[in-house]
Protein backbone atom coordinates (compact mmCIF):
# COMPACT_ATOMS: atom_id res chain seq x y z
CA UNK A 1 0.00 0.00 0.00
CA UNK A 2 1.22 3.75 -1.08
CA UNK A 3 1.03 6.20 1.84
CA UNK A 4 0.32 9.47 0.35
CA UNK A 5 0.79 13.15 2.17
CA UNK A 6 -2.49 14.98 0.66
CA UNK A 7 -0.68 17.86 -0.09
CA UNK A 8 -2.40 21.29 -0.93
CA UNK A 9 0.02 23.32 -2.50
CA UNK A 10 -3.07 25.12 -4.36
CA UNK A 11 -3.77 27.30 -1.67
CA UNK A 12 -1.89 29.25 0.92
CA UNK A 13 -1.65 28.01 4.57
CA UNK A 14 -4.74 27.59 7.01
CA UNK A 15 -6.27 30.38 8.93
CA UNK A 16 -7.21 29.86 12.61
CA UNK A 17 -10.70 29.47 11.48
CA UNK A 18 -9.91 26.72 8.71
CA UNK A 19 -7.85 25.30 11.18
CA UNK A 20 -11.09 25.01 13.53
CA UNK A 21 -13.35 23.76 10.63
CA UNK A 22 -10.72 20.99 9.91
CA UNK A 23 -10.77 20.26 13.44
CA UNK A 24 -14.85 19.91 13.73
CA UNK A 25 -15.07 17.74 10.73
CA UNK A 26 -12.84 14.92 12.12
CA UNK A 27 -14.75 14.63 15.54
CA UNK A 28 -17.61 11.42 14.98
CA UNK A 29 -20.74 12.71 15.09
CA UNK A 30 -22.40 12.34 18.57
CA UNK A 31 -18.86 12.46 20.89
CA UNK A 32 -18.31 14.17 23.94
CA UNK A 33 -16.25 16.79 23.53
CA UNK A 34 -14.00 19.58 25.84
CA UNK A 35 -12.33 22.54 24.05
CA UNK A 36 -9.96 24.28 25.56
CA UNK A 37 -9.56 27.61 26.54
CA UNK A 38 -8.73 30.10 24.43
CA UNK A 39 -8.28 29.30 20.13
CA UNK A 40 -9.89 25.82 20.42
CA UNK A 41 -13.26 27.50 21.56
CA UNK A 42 -13.61 28.30 17.82
CA UNK A 43 -14.11 24.89 16.83
CA UNK A 44 -17.43 24.90 18.19
CA UNK A 45 -18.73 27.30 15.46
CA UNK A 46 -18.09 24.97 12.93
CA UNK A 47 -20.33 21.82 14.74
CA UNK A 48 -22.98 21.27 13.04
CA UNK A 49 -26.24 21.39 14.75
CA UNK A 50 -27.29 17.95 13.74
CA UNK A 51 -23.60 16.63 14.87
CA UNK A 52 -25.36 15.34 18.05
CA UNK A 53 -22.21 16.62 19.83
CA UNK A 54 -22.06 17.27 23.37
CA UNK A 55 -20.00 19.76 24.90
CA UNK A 56 -18.22 19.43 28.24
CA UNK A 57 -17.39 22.24 30.41
CA UNK A 58 -14.73 21.38 33.04
CA UNK A 59 -16.49 23.88 35.28
CA UNK A 60 -19.24 21.78 35.47
CA UNK A 61 -21.70 21.24 32.66
CA UNK A 62 -22.47 18.99 29.26
CA UNK A 63 -24.91 20.38 26.83
CA UNK A 64 -23.61 23.85 26.54
CA UNK A 65 -24.17 25.94 24.15
CA UNK A 66 -22.88 29.10 22.47
CA UNK A 67 -21.87 32.45 24.14
CA UNK A 68 -24.30 34.00 25.53
CA UNK A 69 -25.66 37.44 24.19
CA UNK A 70 -27.63 40.54 25.56
CA UNK A 71 -30.26 38.97 28.14
CA UNK A 72 -29.38 35.99 28.18
CA UNK A 73 -26.27 36.22 30.03
CA UNK A 74 -26.24 35.21 33.54
CA UNK A 75 -23.06 35.30 35.80
CA UNK A 76 -23.63 31.72 37.32
CA UNK A 77 -23.75 30.00 33.81
CA UNK A 78 -20.07 30.57 31.95
CA UNK A 79 -17.71 28.39 30.50
CA UNK A 80 -13.90 27.16 31.12
CA UNK A 81 -12.75 30.76 30.12
CA UNK A 82 -15.64 32.55 33.01
CA UNK A 83 -17.68 33.86 30.03
CA UNK A 84 -21.02 33.60 30.17
CA UNK A 85 -22.80 30.75 27.65
CA UNK A 86 -26.40 29.36 27.58
CA UNK A 87 -27.52 25.74 28.12
CA UNK A 88 -28.68 23.52 25.35
CA UNK A 89 -31.88 21.36 25.78
CA UNK A 90 -30.45 18.37 27.43
CA UNK A 91 -27.88 20.38 29.39
CA UNK A 92 -26.71 18.65 32.91
CA UNK A 93 -24.93 20.24 35.82
CA UNK A 94 -22.30 18.39 38.09
CA UNK A 95 -19.65 19.42 40.51
CA UNK A 96 -15.79 19.51 40.09
CA UNK A 97 -14.95 16.29 41.18
CA UNK A 98 -17.73 14.86 38.66
CA UNK A 99 -16.32 16.74 36.49
CA UNK A 100 -12.88 15.65 36.65
CA UNK A 101 -13.79 12.12 37.08
CA UNK A 102 -15.13 12.07 33.74
CA UNK A 103 -12.18 13.33 32.45
CA UNK A 104 -10.03 11.11 33.96
CA UNK A 105 -12.40 7.89 33.51
CA UNK A 106 -12.23 8.20 30.06
CA UNK A 107 -15.83 9.39 29.21
CA UNK A 108 -14.59 12.41 27.21
CA UNK A 109 -14.47 11.23 23.53
CA UNK A 110 -12.21 13.93 22.32
CA UNK A 111 -10.66 16.72 23.84
CA UNK A 112 -8.89 20.21 21.65
CA UNK A 113 -6.25 21.81 23.89
CA UNK A 114 -3.71 25.01 22.51
CA UNK A 115 0.32 24.39 23.26
CA UNK A 116 3.16 26.22 23.15
CA UNK A 117 5.09 23.08 22.17
CA UNK A 118 4.35 19.65 20.83
CA UNK A 119 6.67 16.35 20.69
CA UNK A 120 6.58 14.03 17.90
CA UNK A 121 6.32 11.64 20.43
CA UNK A 122 3.14 13.51 21.97
CA UNK A 123 3.92 15.54 24.60
CA UNK A 124 2.51 18.27 25.43
CA UNK A 125 3.61 21.82 27.08
CA UNK A 126 0.76 24.25 27.39
CA UNK A 127 0.31 25.31 30.54
CA UNK A 128 3.62 27.43 31.90
CA UNK A 129 6.60 28.52 29.72
CA UNK A 130 8.96 28.33 33.10
CA UNK A 131 10.07 31.94 32.86
CA UNK A 132 11.32 33.28 35.98
CA UNK A 133 9.37 36.03 36.47
CA UNK A 134 5.69 34.00 34.84
CA UNK A 135 3.05 33.04 37.27
CA UNK A 136 2.55 29.49 36.85
CA UNK A 137 -1.48 28.34 36.26
CA UNK A 138 -2.42 24.53 35.25
CA UNK A 139 -6.08 25.07 35.47
CA UNK A 140 -7.65 21.79 33.83
CA UNK A 141 -4.99 21.00 31.47
CA UNK A 142 -3.20 18.49 33.13
CA UNK A 143 -6.65 16.66 33.68
CA UNK A 144 -8.17 16.84 30.43
CA UNK A 145 -4.70 15.84 28.77
CA UNK A 146 -4.65 12.45 30.30
CA UNK A 147 -8.10 11.83 30.41
CA UNK A 148 -9.64 11.93 27.13
CA UNK A 149 -10.11 9.27 24.75
CA UNK A 150 -8.40 11.42 21.81
CA UNK A 151 -6.20 14.51 22.30
CA UNK A 152 -6.46 17.01 19.78
CA UNK A 153 -4.12 20.04 19.78
CA UNK A 154 -4.77 22.83 17.77
CA UNK A 155 -1.79 25.81 17.41
CA UNK A 156 0.12 27.34 14.23
CA UNK A 157 3.14 25.53 13.51
CA UNK A 158 5.90 27.74 13.93
CA UNK A 159 6.08 30.22 16.83
CA UNK A 160 6.07 34.22 16.38
CA UNK A 161 9.90 34.02 15.70
CA UNK A 162 9.49 31.25 13.43
CA UNK A 163 10.89 28.20 15.46
CA UNK A 164 9.04 25.82 15.01
CA UNK A 165 6.36 24.54 18.16
CA UNK A 166 6.40 20.69 16.78
CA UNK A 167 9.93 19.57 18.57
CA UNK A 168 12.32 16.33 19.59
CA UNK A 169 11.87 17.31 22.99
CA UNK A 170 9.49 19.95 24.51
CA UNK A 171 11.63 22.70 26.18
CA UNK A 172 8.96 23.94 28.17
CA UNK A 173 7.88 22.59 31.55
CA UNK A 174 5.77 19.46 30.43
CA UNK A 175 1.45 19.05 30.64
CA UNK A 176 1.68 15.45 29.98
CA UNK A 177 4.21 12.77 28.20
CA UNK A 178 2.94 11.00 25.50
CA UNK A 179 -0.58 12.53 25.39
CA UNK A 180 -1.22 14.19 22.05
CA UNK A 181 -2.77 12.04 19.11
CA UNK A 182 -3.42 14.30 16.41
CA UNK A 183 -1.98 17.84 15.87
CA UNK A 184 -3.89 20.91 13.65
CA UNK A 185 -1.84 23.34 12.55
CA UNK A 186 -2.08 26.06 9.68
CA UNK A 187 0.63 24.23 7.43
CA UNK A 188 0.29 20.38 8.68
CA UNK A 189 -2.02 17.76 10.09
CA UNK A 190 -0.13 15.37 12.01
CA UNK A 191 -0.33 11.92 13.65
CA UNK A 192 1.72 11.62 16.77
CA UNK A 193 2.47 8.86 19.28
CA UNK A 194 4.95 6.35 20.41
CA UNK A 195 6.70 6.01 16.40
CA UNK A 196 7.02 9.79 15.75
CA UNK A 197 4.90 12.02 13.77
CA UNK A 198 3.53 11.14 10.66
CA UNK A 199 1.82 13.73 8.52
CA UNK A 200 -1.39 13.36 6.40
CA UNK A 201 -2.02 16.73 4.99
CA UNK A 202 -0.60 19.90 4.35
CA UNK A 203 -1.88 23.42 3.42
CA UNK A 204 0.49 26.30 1.37
CA UNK A 205 3.53 23.30 1.65
CA UNK A 206 4.64 20.67 -0.24
CA UNK A 207 5.70 17.66 2.51
CA UNK A 208 9.38 17.82 1.39
CA UNK A 209 9.85 21.56 2.22
CA UNK A 210 7.78 21.09 5.76
CA UNK A 211 10.17 18.30 6.62
CA UNK A 212 12.63 20.60 5.56
CA UNK A 213 11.37 23.43 7.84
CA UNK A 214 11.18 20.60 11.05
CA UNK A 215 13.39 19.17 13.19
CA UNK A 216 11.93 16.14 13.54
CA UNK A 217 11.63 12.55 12.00
CA UNK A 218 8.82 12.52 9.76
CA UNK A 219 7.01 10.45 7.64
CA UNK A 220 3.90 10.61 5.49
CA UNK A 221 1.09 9.25 6.84
CA UNK A 222 -2.51 9.01 5.68
CA UNK B 1 -27.02 20.40 63.19
CA UNK B 2 -27.15 23.31 60.99
CA UNK B 3 -27.80 26.84 62.44
CA UNK B 4 -29.69 29.32 59.94
CA UNK B 5 -28.11 33.16 60.44
CA UNK B 6 -29.53 36.22 59.67
CA UNK B 7 -26.24 38.00 59.22
CA UNK B 8 -23.55 36.78 57.39
CA UNK B 9 -20.81 38.29 60.22
CA UNK B 10 -22.91 35.58 62.51
CA UNK B 11 -22.28 33.34 60.38
CA UNK B 12 -18.67 33.75 60.27
CA UNK B 13 -17.95 34.05 63.91
CA UNK B 14 -15.24 32.34 65.12
CA UNK B 15 -13.13 31.73 62.29
CA UNK B 16 -9.47 31.70 63.91
CA UNK B 17 -6.04 33.22 62.64
CA UNK B 18 -4.30 30.38 60.62
CA UNK B 19 -7.12 28.81 59.70
CA UNK B 20 -7.45 26.68 56.32
CA UNK B 21 -10.28 27.70 54.57
CA UNK B 22 -11.83 26.71 50.85
CA UNK B 23 -13.58 29.15 48.95
CA UNK B 24 -15.76 28.14 46.18
CA UNK B 25 -16.71 29.26 43.18
CA UNK B 26 -14.89 29.37 39.63
CA UNK B 27 -13.87 32.42 38.87
CA UNK B 28 -16.74 35.15 40.14
CA UNK B 29 -19.83 32.07 39.17
CA UNK B 30 -19.98 30.65 42.72
CA UNK B 31 -18.28 33.03 44.65
CA UNK B 32 -19.39 33.15 48.30
CA UNK B 33 -18.49 37.19 47.88
CA UNK B 34 -21.09 38.37 51.31
CA UNK B 35 -18.86 35.80 53.59
CA UNK B 36 -15.53 36.65 52.17
CA UNK B 37 -16.80 40.49 53.10
CA UNK B 38 -17.80 39.10 56.38
CA UNK B 39 -14.48 37.33 56.73
CA UNK B 40 -12.68 40.33 56.30
CA UNK B 41 -14.32 42.12 58.87
CA UNK B 42 -14.18 39.34 61.17
CA UNK B 43 -10.93 40.16 61.31
CA UNK B 44 -8.73 36.52 61.38
CA UNK B 45 -5.41 36.44 59.29
CA UNK B 46 -2.75 34.26 58.56
CA UNK B 47 -5.07 32.28 56.60
CA UNK B 48 -4.08 29.44 53.52
CA UNK B 49 -6.98 29.80 51.06
CA UNK B 50 -7.99 27.07 48.98
CA UNK B 51 -9.77 28.33 45.92
CA UNK B 52 -10.07 27.62 41.92
CA UNK B 53 -8.89 30.95 41.28
CA UNK B 54 -6.84 33.93 43.37
CA UNK B 55 -9.29 36.51 42.78
CA UNK B 56 -11.22 38.44 40.02
CA UNK B 57 -11.10 41.98 40.15
CA UNK B 58 -11.03 43.73 43.35
CA UNK B 59 -14.11 41.69 45.36
CA UNK B 60 -14.50 39.02 46.97
CA UNK B 61 -11.66 36.73 47.18
CA UNK B 62 -9.27 39.53 45.45
CA UNK B 63 -10.38 41.74 48.45
CA UNK B 64 -8.94 39.23 51.14
CA UNK B 65 -6.11 39.12 49.73
CA UNK B 66 -5.78 43.24 49.26
CA UNK B 67 -6.14 42.54 52.52
CA UNK B 68 -3.00 41.32 53.43
CA UNK B 69 -5.01 38.30 55.68
CA UNK B 70 -3.67 35.20 52.94
CA UNK B 71 -0.52 34.04 53.85
CA UNK B 72 -0.94 30.68 51.51
CA UNK B 73 -2.82 30.44 48.22
CA UNK B 74 -3.77 26.90 46.84
CA UNK B 75 -5.51 27.24 43.16
CA UNK B 76 -5.37 25.46 39.97
CA UNK B 77 -5.52 29.00 37.99
CA UNK B 78 -4.05 32.11 39.51
CA UNK B 79 -3.79 33.85 36.66
CA UNK B 80 -6.43 35.87 34.90
CA UNK B 81 -6.75 38.95 32.90
CA UNK B 82 -8.22 40.53 36.07
CA UNK B 83 -6.01 38.80 38.84
CA UNK B 84 -3.93 42.18 39.49
CA UNK B 85 -4.01 42.10 43.37
CA UNK B 86 -3.28 38.30 43.55
CA UNK B 87 0.12 39.10 40.53
CA UNK B 88 0.97 42.10 42.69
CA UNK B 89 1.05 40.19 45.70
CA UNK B 90 3.02 37.16 44.09
CA UNK B 91 5.76 39.49 42.59
CA UNK B 92 6.09 41.59 45.82
CA UNK B 93 6.96 37.49 47.37
CA UNK B 94 4.55 38.33 50.05
CA UNK B 95 2.06 35.48 48.99
CA UNK B 96 3.10 31.56 48.82
CA UNK B 97 1.37 29.91 45.72
CA UNK B 98 0.50 25.91 45.75
CA UNK B 99 -0.46 25.09 42.44
CA UNK B 100 -2.58 21.86 41.81
CA UNK B 101 -4.02 20.67 38.70
CA UNK B 102 -7.86 21.48 38.84
CA UNK B 103 -9.08 17.98 39.23
CA UNK B 104 -6.60 17.08 41.68
CA UNK B 105 -8.06 20.15 43.46
CA UNK B 106 -11.35 19.07 43.35
CA UNK B 107 -10.49 15.30 44.21
CA UNK B 108 -7.90 15.52 46.80
CA UNK B 109 -11.23 17.75 48.78
CA UNK B 110 -13.17 15.10 47.78
CA UNK B 111 -11.06 12.73 49.40
CA UNK B 112 -11.06 14.45 52.57
CA UNK B 113 -14.80 14.20 52.90
CA UNK B 114 -14.74 10.29 51.79
CA UNK B 115 -12.32 9.21 54.49
CA UNK B 116 -10.20 8.11 51.96
CA UNK B 117 -6.09 8.13 53.55
CA UNK B 118 -4.68 9.15 49.69
CA UNK B 119 -5.20 7.70 46.18
CA UNK B 120 -3.59 7.25 43.19
CA UNK B 121 -4.00 9.52 39.91
CA UNK B 122 -2.50 9.72 36.55
CA UNK B 123 -2.68 13.39 36.19
CA UNK B 124 0.39 15.15 36.12
CA UNK B 125 2.96 12.14 35.56
CA UNK B 126 6.05 13.16 34.53
CA UNK B 127 5.51 17.09 34.88
CA UNK B 128 6.94 19.45 36.97
CA UNK B 129 3.61 18.91 39.77
CA UNK B 130 4.33 15.19 40.38
CA UNK B 131 7.92 15.96 41.19
CA UNK B 132 9.54 14.16 44.19
CA UNK B 133 5.56 12.33 44.83
CA UNK B 134 5.82 8.88 45.16
CA UNK B 135 4.34 7.16 41.73
CA UNK B 136 3.40 3.23 40.86
CA UNK B 137 2.56 1.71 38.22
CA UNK B 138 -0.62 -0.27 37.93
CA UNK B 139 -1.87 -2.74 35.10
CA UNK B 140 0.65 -0.60 33.31
CA UNK B 141 0.10 2.80 33.55
CA UNK B 142 1.88 5.42 35.63
CA UNK B 143 -0.31 7.62 39.13
CA UNK B 144 1.37 9.53 41.08
CA UNK B 145 0.24 9.57 44.79
CA UNK B 146 -2.31 12.58 46.40
CA UNK B 147 -3.20 13.40 49.53
CA UNK B 148 -6.54 14.62 51.01
CA UNK B 149 -6.92 18.74 51.17
CA UNK B 150 -8.89 19.12 54.23
CA UNK B 151 -9.39 22.31 55.88
CA UNK B 152 -11.24 23.98 59.20
CA UNK B 153 -13.80 26.13 57.48
CA UNK B 154 -15.74 25.91 53.64
CA UNK B 155 -17.02 29.18 52.60
CA UNK B 156 -19.73 27.78 49.97
CA UNK B 157 -22.52 29.66 47.57
CA UNK B 158 -25.74 27.89 47.01
CA UNK B 159 -29.09 28.97 45.47
CA UNK B 160 -31.39 27.80 48.53
CA UNK B 161 -31.21 25.75 51.08
CA UNK B 162 -33.84 24.48 53.72
CA UNK B 163 -33.48 24.45 57.88
CA UNK B 164 -31.90 21.07 57.64
CA UNK B 165 -29.32 22.44 55.30
CA UNK B 166 -29.76 20.59 52.55
CA UNK B 167 -28.71 22.55 49.14
CA UNK B 168 -29.48 23.15 45.69
CA UNK B 169 -27.00 24.95 43.57
CA UNK B 170 -27.85 27.23 40.27
CA UNK B 171 -26.13 26.49 37.05
CA UNK B 172 -22.35 26.49 36.52
CA UNK B 173 -22.18 28.13 40.16
CA UNK B 174 -22.31 25.03 41.53
CA UNK B 175 -18.90 23.92 40.84
CA UNK B 176 -16.92 23.43 44.14
CA UNK B 177 -19.60 24.04 46.47
CA UNK B 178 -20.53 20.41 47.11
CA UNK B 179 -17.11 19.20 47.05
CA UNK B 180 -15.68 22.07 49.50
CA UNK B 181 -18.56 20.96 52.01
CA UNK B 182 -17.39 18.14 52.68
CA UNK B 183 -13.89 18.48 53.44
CA UNK B 184 -14.13 21.14 56.36
CA UNK B 185 -14.61 20.91 60.07
CA UNK B 186 -16.77 24.18 59.65
CA UNK B 187 -18.91 24.46 56.53
CA UNK B 188 -20.58 27.80 56.43
CA UNK B 189 -22.94 28.74 52.96
CA UNK B 190 -24.35 31.69 51.89
CA UNK B 191 -27.88 31.31 49.92
CA UNK B 192 -30.45 33.67 48.12
CA UNK B 193 -33.44 31.30 50.16
CA UNK B 194 -34.13 29.87 53.23
CA UNK B 195 -37.20 27.40 52.94
CA UNK B 196 -38.98 25.44 55.52
CA UNK B 197 -38.39 21.48 55.46
CA UNK B 198 -40.35 19.98 52.49
CA UNK B 199 -39.46 23.17 50.71
CA UNK B 200 -37.01 21.39 49.00
CA UNK B 201 -37.68 18.16 46.27
CA UNK B 202 -35.26 15.42 48.28
CA UNK B 203 -34.36 13.62 44.99
CA UNK B 204 -33.06 17.33 43.74
CA UNK B 205 -30.73 18.16 46.86
CA UNK B 206 -27.27 18.10 45.67
CA UNK B 207 -25.68 18.57 48.94
CA UNK B 208 -27.48 17.06 52.02
CA UNK B 209 -27.48 19.02 55.62
CA UNK B 210 -25.28 16.76 57.24
CA UNK B 211 -22.35 18.28 55.65
CA UNK B 212 -23.28 22.06 56.43
CA UNK B 213 -22.89 23.62 59.58
CA UNK B 214 -24.14 27.41 58.74
CA UNK B 215 -26.36 29.11 56.78
CA UNK B 216 -26.60 32.83 55.99
CA UNK B 217 -29.32 34.12 53.71
CA UNK B 218 -28.52 36.61 51.33
CA UNK B 219 -30.87 38.52 49.19
CA UNK B 220 -29.41 38.74 45.49
CA UNK B 221 -28.34 41.82 44.34
CA UNK B 222 -27.22 41.03 40.80
CA UNK B 223 -31.05 40.35 39.17
CA UNK B 224 -29.83 37.01 38.35
CA UNK B 225 -32.78 35.04 39.83
CA UNK B 226 -34.97 31.72 38.85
Amino acid sequence: MTVTVREHTDRGPLSRDEIAARIARDIPRGAYVNLGIGQPTLVADHLGPDSGIVLHTENGMLGMGPVAVGDQVDPDLTNAGKIPVVELPGAAYFHHADSFAMMRGGHLDVCVLGAFQVSAGGDLANWHTGAPDAIPAVGGAMDLAIGAKQVVVMMTLLAKDGTPKLVRDCTYPLTGVGCVDRLYTDLAVFELGPGGAAVTETFGISYDELAARLDVPLRPGA
Amino acid sequence: MTTVHDSVDEAVAGIEDGSTVLVGGFGMAGMPVDLIDALIRQGATDLTVVSNNAGNGDTGLAALLAEGRVRKMVCSFPRQADSWVFDGLYRAGRIELEVVPQGNLAERMRAAGAGIGAFFCPTGVGTPLAEGKETREIDGRTYVLEYPLRADVALVKAHVADRMGNLVYRKTARNFGPVMATAATTTIVQVQQVVEPGGLDPEAVVTPGIYVDRVAVVPDRSGATS
